[in-house]
């Protein structure tokens, strides 16, 4: 198939732009094949999810388009990197790993690109507009951008968001377009009773669900509270995004895109309509534990994707609620953010309830790319969807999936603790 | 007894090997190592397999962005698989083997076939896959025993 290109997408083909314009174009080309898209067309935002792997040739890559000149030409922000560019000396890295992550951020900031450094780019800084035509990497910040704010972008995969970000272009293709967006598949949620309609477990153990179910069409959640908050719907996505392919879901009545069904599917009817219920997703809550209740804990991990300002709110109720009893001796509790919700925490009232209570706060990276927990760990314990899917095959640990609370009151006994739980079933 | 399916390249290349074949979609990142070709997530029905040289045959990739840039670095490290093939357009694995092309001139073919075909492949089939897209399948030994 032949794609239409307009005179100045040939131009970066030929070179006229630069080597790394070139670079760009050719790859841009080759993937609209794949996408089997007409034509390319502009876009006015990406996000870099290339910066978060370490790996020879990604710094290959990034310092190639350097050496042939490459400049963004769009408003471009930076996933997390693989090191806490601030803390990483005292967090026993080699100066070998930091060197290379170094020079991944060092070639990312060269190009242009701002250095947020968040796998959560829809809290902070250029956070994209009700149906802007953007370009983002990070599973969770594209189903966040296509389906919260409404913003378009396809899941796009390392090094085409830089390609994309170079040159302004993406093929025209897929969720860009308004006709790909409607709703396929209708989740009715039925009889859940209301006080856990706002339970942040919830959402993750709906996204993971979800994601399962549906893998990579789009799918209409009927029965969330209109009032669900942004974190809610990010740990949503994420977990959808992780246990599937979702790159858009729409929320009836919660998400800009589905006022009504009509709305959500275009006027079209369902492919099929599934009713969940408890019973579901008791059962995916309990697929996203591999350890069991009452097992050791080596590390916490909360912060994924990373923590917003009211997350660290919530954290510190959650600190204070159990009336001072401290930390499990040797327990490590990593709480994972940007600098830009670091910097309001710094400016909040209740900071020194976390660093009191032992919390470890992380910036800028992840800890299933960076070396923050030890290699000797073996269990840790998240409230993370995203984090407790892909933790046992990237750490080689086992892992507890529980609400913050429970993962602060496990934080004291040192063990995973659920509790009295309505997810363990009857 | 050979036979020959016709599959759609969205990468074009040459390749062959013995199928690793899984009914179930993968994120490479978090689910496949490059440093070992070994299937790492935990939860996948083919965790701990080796895909490296193989023709790895799966329905579709899922889950993470960076799933591109572990198929590139498996490429450059040579643990990557010989070929995919899928039963869905995965533009992210596409893309890793595109991109890899570009950087490093290694083609990791990467080829769409119809569900009917993807289905008649089974595991330890060897597979002889050309740059258009034809796949000559010889069956595993003892298959049609």
């Amino acid at each position: 198939m032949s794609i239409s290109l307009t005179v100045k997408d040939r131009r970066k083909l030929s070179g006229q732009y630069g080597g790394a314009a070139r670079l760009a174009m050719s790859i841009l080309i080759r993937m609209a094949e794949v996408y089997g898209a007409p034509e390319l067309m502009d876009v006015t935002q990406a996000h870099i999810d290339g910066c978060a792997l370490m790996c020879d040739s990604g710094l290959e890559f990034a310092e190639t388009l350097v050496a042939r000149g490459a400049r963004v030409s769009v408003p471009t922000t930076l996933n997390m990197i693989p090191l806490d560019l601030q803390n990483w000396r005292r967090q026993r890295i080699s100066s070998e790993f930091a060197n290379k992550a170094n020079r991944i951020a060092s070639a990312y900031t060269e190009m242009g690109c701002v250095p947020t450094w968040t796998c959560a780019p829809y809290q902070g800084y250029l956070t994209p507009r009700f149906g802007q035509q953007i370009a983002w990497g990070e599973s969770n910040a594209i189903v966040y951008a296509n389906s919260v704010l409404g913003a378009r972008t396809n899941r796009y995969g390392d090094y085409m968001d830089i390609c994309a970000a170079i040159t302004g272009r993406v093929p025209k293709s897929g969720l860009h377009l308004k006709r790909n967006r409607k709703g396929q598949i209708l989740l009715r949620l039925a009889d859940i009773a209301p006080q856990l309609l706002r339970d942040d477990t919830l959402y993750v153990a709906l996204g993971h669900f979800m994601g399962g179910l549906v893998q990579e069409k789009v799918p209409v959640i009927e029965g969330l509270p209109v009032d669900a908050t942004g974190d809610q719907l990010k740990a949503l996505g994420a977990a959808a995004a992780s246990s599937g392919a979702v790159a858009l879901f729409h929320a009836l009545g919660v998400t800009p895109e589905a006022n009504t069904l009509k709305e959500a599917f275009q006027g079209n009817t369902p492919e099929s309509v599934i009713d969940v219920g408890l019973s579901d997703l008791r059962r995916a809550w309990s697929e996203l534990s591999t350890a069991d209740e009452g097992v050791k804990l080596d590390a916490i991990v909360l912060g994924c994707p990373h923590f917003s300002y009211a997350e660290f709110q919530q954290l510190a109720q959650a600190i204070e609620a159990e009336g001072g009893r401290s930390l499990h001796p040797g327990l490590r509790i990593i709480v994972l953010t940007s600098q830009t919700s670091y910097a309001l925490l710094q400016r909040g009232n209740f900071m020194n309830t976390l660093l009191d209570f032992g919390i470890e706060i992380v910036l800028d990276t992840c800890v299933l790319h960076s070396p923050i927990i030890s290699s000797d760990a073996e269990v840790m314990m998240t409230n993370s969807g995203k984090c407790a899917y892909y933790a046992p095959g990237e750490l080689g640990v086992q892992v507890a999936f529980g609400s913050m609370r429970d993962c602060v009151r496990s934080a004291i006994e040192g063990a995973v603790c659920w509790g009295r739980t309505v997810w363990k079933g009857p | 007894m050979e036979r020959t399916l016709i599959g759609k390249p969205l990468v074009a290349g040459s390749a062959e090997g013995r199928a690793v074949v899984s009914t179930q979609p993968l994120s490479f990142w978090g689910g496949l190592s490059p440093r070992t070709g070994e299937v790492i997530d935990r939860r996948h029905e083919r965790s701990g397999a080796i895909v490296t040289g193989k023709i790895f045959v799966f329905p579709r990739g899922k889950g993470s962005s960076t799933s591109s840039a572990v198929l590139m670095e498996g490429i450059r490290a040579g643990t990557a698989p010989a070929a995919i093939i899928t039963a869905r357009v995965d533009s992210i694995l596409a893309l890793g083997a595109i991109v890899a092309d570009e950087l490093y001139h290694k083609t990791v073919p990467v080829v769409v076939l119809s569900q009917e075909d993807f289905d008649s492949i089974s595991e330890g089939d060897y597979l002889v896959i050309e740059p258009d897209g034809r796949i000559k399948v010889r069956p595993a030994e003892g298959k049609w025993a």
